[in-house]
């Protein structure tokens, strides 16, 4: 009943898969996609930590912190873009953003 | 030993079991609410794992900042519920698909590690795990010696996406009467006051 590194691995990769999950089956709305793409840098940060505790190594938690970073960031541009779009154009519809397609 | 496995189990199915719920559920908002709930949860299983400065960065950071934009956005754009579901139905087989072939993938590789020479078993256990220091202590020891650079940019990061977001979302409305309060007090008295010289029993 030992919880192992293999069981903290396992929680990973389902929350990675169903990231990935969200983003091919909500085609339309960017906000779920966006959020999906918070769950998977979820998962990556559920990785680091895992790995980090488990070989005594601190290293993984500080780039757990830079990983966090990076993902408010993302976060913050990704709404502001969306924000944007919508004043624009009305809808937020993943399939309509194709006026650069040429 | 088995109250932590317990806790384990609970923490990460409730994690499993929000984030499925974040990629199904028909309104954003709800999207949101367990995406926070799923925030919550890891950053249970971090403090169970015993990394609670992680924990309460997550929560802080995620919760408090992210989820709660989220929120903000969600409710702020006036979207249409029925039209953005309208191919949920259409991808599922191919999403399921990729999904399922990726998860097996990843527990394969998992398995591979395990049967290997460098097992997952071997890896718990490749440096015995002494804790001098708490948590937040070893992190801040590192973090701000060795990887003090590293923080350095991620303070940049975070400048350039505040500013980048401000950029984009600033406008400027044309036609907007807004008050100037400096050129309201520099104003001339030649231009406010004009005198009068009225003759006297002359009428206006």
């Amino acid at each position: 009943m030992v919880i192992g590194l293999g069981h903290y691995l396992f929680v990973a990769a389902v929350l990675f898969t169903l990231g990935i999950l969200g983003i091919f089956l909500n085609r339309k709305n960017v906000i779920v996609i966006l959020m999906c793409v918070e769950l998977m840098l979820l998962a990556v940060n559920i990785n680091l930590v895992a790995f980090s505790v488990f070989q005594g190594n601190i290293v993984g938690q500080v780039f757990a912190m830079l990983v966090l970073t990076v993902a408010a960031a993302e976060a913050a541009i990704g709404l502001a873009i969306l924000v944007v779009y919508f004043r624009n154009r009305g809808t937020i519809e993943v399939e309509d953003i194709n006026a650069m397609k040429g | 030993m088995i109250l932590q496995a317990l806790a384990f189990y609970v923490f990460a199915f409730v994690v499993m079991a929000s984030a499925a719920m974040v990629v199904v559920s028909r309104n954003p908002v709800y999207s949101v609410l367990f995406l926070i709930l799923a925030f919550f949860n890891a950053a249970a299983l971090f403090v169970l794992i015993g990394a609670e400065f992680i924990a309460m960065i997550l929560i802080i950071v995620y919760v408090g900042a992210v989820a709660v934009l989220f929120l903000f956005v969600v409710m702020m754009l006036d979207i249409n519920l029925t039209e953005l579901r309208e191919g949920f139905l259409r991808y599922l087989p191919v999403g399921a698909l990729i999904g399922l072939v990726l998860l097996a993938e990843i527990l394969l590789g998992l398995g591979v590690i395990g049967s290997g020479t460098t097992s997952l078993a071997g890896l718990d256990k490749a440096t015995p795990q002494v804790i001098a220091v708490d948590n937040t202590r070893a992190i801040g020891r590192v973090l701000y010696t060795q990887y003090f650079y590293l923080f350095q940019v991620a303070g940049l990061v975070l400048l350039v996406a505040m500013i980048g977001a401000i950029v984009l979302t600033l406008r400027t409305r044309p036609g907007v009467r807004r008050q100037r309060v400096s050129e309201q007090l520099y104003r001339p008295k030649g231009d406010a006051v004009t005198l009068v010289k009225v003759p006297t029993r002359g009428g206006v």
